[in-house]
């Protein structure tokens, strides 16, 4: 493998350093600023067409206890990236969880802080998590489709793998790192892009044979995707200009894993330029299809209504299509599952399902 | 006597029971019936008849009222003779429900002589007439346990007495001849007794001990809390032993006789008192027997009754002493003096509650004490004590102990005038629960109410509640609210201490570390971080501590105070450090106030302080620049350890909120 210029990660990483440094120089209570990482602070980029964090920002001060860990926590999280850089490792997110149990005043409660301080740092930074060598746990999910893709593997060989002959039943699978120097696209012969909610459908799909009977790759997305999937979603849409179209249950939870495929989720979205694809578009199951397909249902619970009510608000969800559906599926308080479908046989959802839905958002002819 | 009381039930009213040889026939009372019948009543059948007020109602009555007469006797005898009391009470029990009580104390003893009278006779004895506070008000003494032993038994009882440490106890068993009110001595005897002296009574009773266990128990335990100068030994008749300690070496200040005053005095008791004066003219008898009275309010007095001041008191009609009495009360009378009452003292209710609560290791106990009142022309004096958290049970009503000068009362808690006072309290604002802000408030609290008075109003003759006495409603009511006062502010101090020891561990170990960090990643000399955390704590920073130092020597005294105390030998020093850090980016001066008990002394303190007072220091703090730092200390002595667990700091002439640690002084 090429290995990897750091000294512009080393620089950004001393520049946090050096901020904490001079701040105590100027005698000024230490500080660090970063975008405020919610909803209400997220703005539609109109260069990259994604949704980006907005004006609004945070402040982690030493002037309270809990600043003061947070950037105590920062300073050693950044010196173990260094020091990671410097010996040519990697570490998964939650093998550097466990290594803060050595930092002392500096540890970690959970993962889940670590994780989000992870991503603190990026933001700070404009670094990638891959630039910190940190590995998320989580693999990247399945492909399958005619398609040739050629890998760098371990030995640093390049290995070509074709998405049908040289894979399993199970597919290709994504790699955690799908940027160019470890991944190329060789030959695309397709005419979409499917990714897929559920491994049950990924495996009906599959099964039935419909990425050979109508020109499709098929991505699993493991429900809400892993950031390498959404990269290689957006690199194999890009690069090949073939269209994605996303297939997920229909409920408020499958629109927000369209939202982060398509617009870039809330809390990466100081990378969406990286990881969304604004020309993916929702193929379904959607609320109308409920009521078109007559498909079985379950109520919507508390949750799901304050989810659909909470993305009424969530500036992504704005276009007419998507409060329409909304407004829809509060109406009919229903929700359905992709594999309802089977209500009507295993091959209804290839046979007649996607070629209608296909068909009627112009992917395919009649 | 079951039969005897069935025959009075059956008889009509006015009817009697004849029996002829055809049986039984009844007949018209007769006046010369009745007469036959009307002799003088035996204690015996008075004591039948009102048992129920003298605290001999059931068995498990019985029982308390039994220890509690042989315990307030013992704790007397001591007093009197300035011992610090021994107390011993055990109880054996028997399968068939009678109980031998024993009860012994380390007082002076009782002369042989003596003996007869004080323990087999009703009624007997000098308190009666004496106004002063004592605990002899409660009940009907020591004879009357020996009678209602007799009667229920029908066994005698045994007093054993040594009034003299190199001579013989003498043990005297006595019968009570309830016809006539006499002890009988039924044998005597010389024994060898180790103690110096004291006195032993035996008595054999007829008494529910299971169910009286616990409230023994605690009538002991409550009894130890509000006499702390009293060790108390209780042992079980299965042995099992419980001692309550003595937590105070000092006697109570006996209470001092006072005259009446003419607010509280009764038309009866005027009346006799007249009589029995050796003043010849109505205005000497009324300075000289009454308190309060001087030459203005007696002649005011003496005018609004239409009388004349010369009148002699002895031949006054009732019509007079009628108009004298109502006279009283439209003349304003100074209040009488209040010194005549001895009250136990913040320090000690809270030491006797700290020791007793040991178990339950409460989280904070509180006392307050409400300067002396008077209501009718009687002087009282309320204190309280709260003690908070720790193992008590944070369901159910708070546990309410109330005593009346230094006697639990066990009973009618509902009818109480203090409970009447902390029901109107609005507990739910001192961090209580309570049903819509009225009644007794639930939660994982004990409240302590001690009221001393030379006359307690009770509501009966069973002495078990006070009555509704606004005045004296109000003052427990006060006494209250200031307690909860003490605990907002003890809570309020505990949750900003949380706060300050964050920020100091902010600056003493997070800063630090960041600091490190970031000069280690960078390769460069740590920063200095003063200016910063100056920035950051933006205060004037008060911590102390309390530390105690067990001495064996007189405590070191500086002349400070004038009546530094002598006898003090050995004990426990309190040591109390404060330190003060300005970690504002001025310079600092300020005053510094340590509020003190007022029964300790000050030993060394420095810097030198500015004042000292009774009940506090005052220090003028000279300026401290930033980021340095001041250290105050001070010595108590005269306080056991854990008198003073807290201090209590105040500050003046600086921003209150430019300091942790200490509240604004509001004045002496």
């Amino acid at each position: 493998m090429v290995s990897k210029d750091y000294s512009n990660v080393i620089s950004k990483i001393d520049a946090v350093a050096e901020k904490i440094y001079e701040d105590f120089q100027n005698t000024e209570i230490p500080y660090l600023q970063l975008p405020t990482r919610t909803k209400s602070n997220i703005k539609f980029d109109e260069k990259f067409n994604v949704w980006k964090y907005g004006k609004n920002t945070t402040e982690r001060t030493a002037k309270s206890l809990d600043g003061a860990y947070m950037l105590l926590r920062t300073m050693y999280m950044a010196d173990f990236i260094k020091e990671m850089i410097k010996i040519k490792k990697s570490s998964t997110l939650r093998e550097m969880y466990y290594i803060s149990e050595g930092w002392d005043l500096a540890k970690f409660h959970s993962q889940q802080e670590s994780n989000l301080l992870a991503e603190d740092l990026e933001v700070i930074t404009s670094c990638m998590r891959e630039d910190f060598k940190l590995r998320p746990e989580e693999d990247g999910a399945r492909v399958m489709g005619n398609l040739t893709i050629e890998e760098m593997t371990r030995n640093n060989t390049k290995k070509k793998i074709h998405c049908q002959d040289d894979v399993g039943d199970a597919g290709y699978s994504i790699p955690y790192n799908v940027e160019p120097e470890k991944i190329t696209f060789k030959s695309v012969d397709a005419d979409f892009i499917i990714a897929i909610e559920t491994g049950g459908m990924f495996d009906r799909l599959a099964e039935n044979g419909f990425d050979t009977t109508h020109r499709a790759i098929l991505v699993h997305l493991k429900g809400q995707p892993a950031r390498s999937t959404r990269r290689f979603i957006k690199r194999l849409n890009e690069e090949t200009n073939i269209p994605v179209l996303v297939f997920t249950d229909c409920d408020p939870w499958s629109f927000r894993i369209f939202a982060s495929v398509a617009y870039g989720a809330i809390k990466t979205a100081h990378i969406s330029e990286y990881l969304a694809t604004p020309a993916s578009q929702y193929l379904g199951v959607t609320p109308s299809d409920i009521e078109n397909y007559d498909l079985p249902t379950d109520s919507l619970t508390k949750e799901d209504i304050n989810a659909l009510k909470s993305e009424l608000t969530d500036p992504r969800f704005q276009d007419s299509y998507w409060k329409g559906e909304i407004k829809l599926q509060l109406k009919i308080g229903k929700k359905s599952e992709q594999q309802a479908l089977a209500k009507y046989g295993l091959d209804y959802v290839t046979d007649t399902y996607l070629p209608e839905k296909l068909a009627e958002m112009g992917i395919i002819k009649k | 006597m079951n039969t005897f009381i069935i025959t009075f039930s059956i008889t009509a009213p006015g009817c009697k029971i004849l029996p002829t040889k055809e049986g039984y026939i009844l007949a018209k009372v007769t006046a010369y019936d009745l007469a036959k019948k009307q002799k003088e009543i035996s204690v015996a059948e008075f004591f039948e008849r009102n048992k129920h007020i003298l605290g001999f109602g059931n068995q498990t009555r019985a029982l308390i009222t039994s220890v509690k007469e042989g315990v307030d006797n013992g704790l007397d005898a001591c007093e009197e003779a300035n011992i610090l009391p021994d107390i011993y009470v055990e109880i054996k029990n028997r399968e068939d429900g009678e109980c031998k009580l024993i009860i012994e104390d380390n007082g002076p003893g009782v002369v042989k002589k003596q003996i007869p009278h004080i323990f087999g006779r009703l009624l007997y004895g000098s308190r009666f007439h004496a106004i002063r506070q004592s605990r002899g008000q409660q009940g009907i003494g020591i004879s009357a346990v020996v009678l209602y032993g007799q009667l229920t038994t029908g066994k005698h009882a045994k007093i054993t007495s040594k009034v003299e440490e190199d001579r013989p106890a003498v043990v005297t068993e006595l019968a009570i001849d309830t016809n006539k009110n006499r002890a009988e001595v039924i044998a005597r005897d010389t024994v060898h007794w180790a103690k110096p002296t004291g006195t032993r009574v035996e008595v054999s009773i007829i008494a529910d001990y299971k169910r009286g266990k616990r409230f023994v128990y605690d009538y002991l335990q409550s009894t130890s809390i509000v006499n702390p100068h009293a060790q108390i030994t209780y042992k079980e008749p299965d042995g099992a032993k419980h001692i309550f300690e003595r937590t105070s070496e000092a006697l109570p200040r006996k209470p001092a006789e006072i005259k009446p005053h003419p607010y509280g005095i009764e038309l009866g008791t005027l009346i006799k008192l007249a009589k029995h004066t050796k003043s010849r003219k109505l205005s000497t008898f009324l300075k000289t027997e009454f308190s309060s009275m001087g030459d203005r309010t007696t002649n005011t007095a003496i005018d609004k009754a239409n009388l004349e001041k010369n009148l002699d008191p002895k031949i006054m009609t009732r019509e007079q002493f009628l108009a004298l009495h109502k006279a009283f009360k439209k003349v304003k009378i100074m209040a009488p003096s209040t010194d005549c009452l001895s009250p136990i003292g913040e320090t000690l209710i809270k030491r006797s509650l700290k020791y007793e609560t040991q178990e339950i290791s409460p989280e904070f106990i509180i006392t307050s004490s409400r300067p002396p009142s008077v209501y009718s022309g009687n002087p009282f004096q309320v204190e309280v004590g709260l003690v908070y958290g720790g193992n008590l049970p944070r369901e159910g009503a708070v546990r309410v102990m109330r005593f009346a000068n230094r006697v639990p009362l066990l009973y009618q808690q509902g009818g109480c005038v203090t409970t009447s006072a902390i029901s109107s309290i609005d507990w739910r604002r001192y961090g209580l629960d309570q049903t819509s802000g009225k009644g007794i408030p639930t939660g994982p609290a004990i409240f302590l109410t001690h009221i001393s008075s030379t006359l307690i109003p009770y509501t009966s003759e069973s002495k078990e509640a006070i009555a509704d006495i606004p005045e004296i409603e109000n003052e427990v009511k006060l006494a209250f609210r200031e307690c909860a006062r003490k605990v907002q502010h003890h809570i309020h101090k505990k949750v900003r201490r949380v706060k300050t020891r964050e920020k100091f561990d902010l600056i003493t170990r997070i800063l630090p570390e960041i600091a490190k960090k970031s000069a280690y990643m960078l390769d460069k000399p740590v920063p200095s971080l003063d200016a910063v955390i100056t920035k950051i704590m933006d205060v004037v920073w008060i911590e102390d501590l309390i530390e105690y130092v067990k001495v064996s020597r007189k405590p070191v005294q500086t002349t400070l105070i004038e009546e530094s105390s002598q006898d003090h030998e050995g004990g426990t020093i309190t040591k109390s450090k404060i330190m003060i850090v300005n970690y504002k980016c001025t310079p600092q001066k300020f005053n510094l106030y340590a509020v003190i008990p007022e029964d300790a002394i000050v030993g060394t303190a420095y810097p030198k302080p500015s004042k000292i007072a009774n009940n506090y220091i005052k220090w003028n703090i000279g300026t401290i620049h930033p980021a340095n730092k001041i250290d105050v200390n001070f010595e108590l002595a005269g306080l056991e350890k854990g008198d003073f667990d807290e201090n209590d700091l105040y500050i003046e002439n600086i921003n209150p909120a430019y300091v942790i640690g200490a509240d604004k002084w509001e004045g002496d």
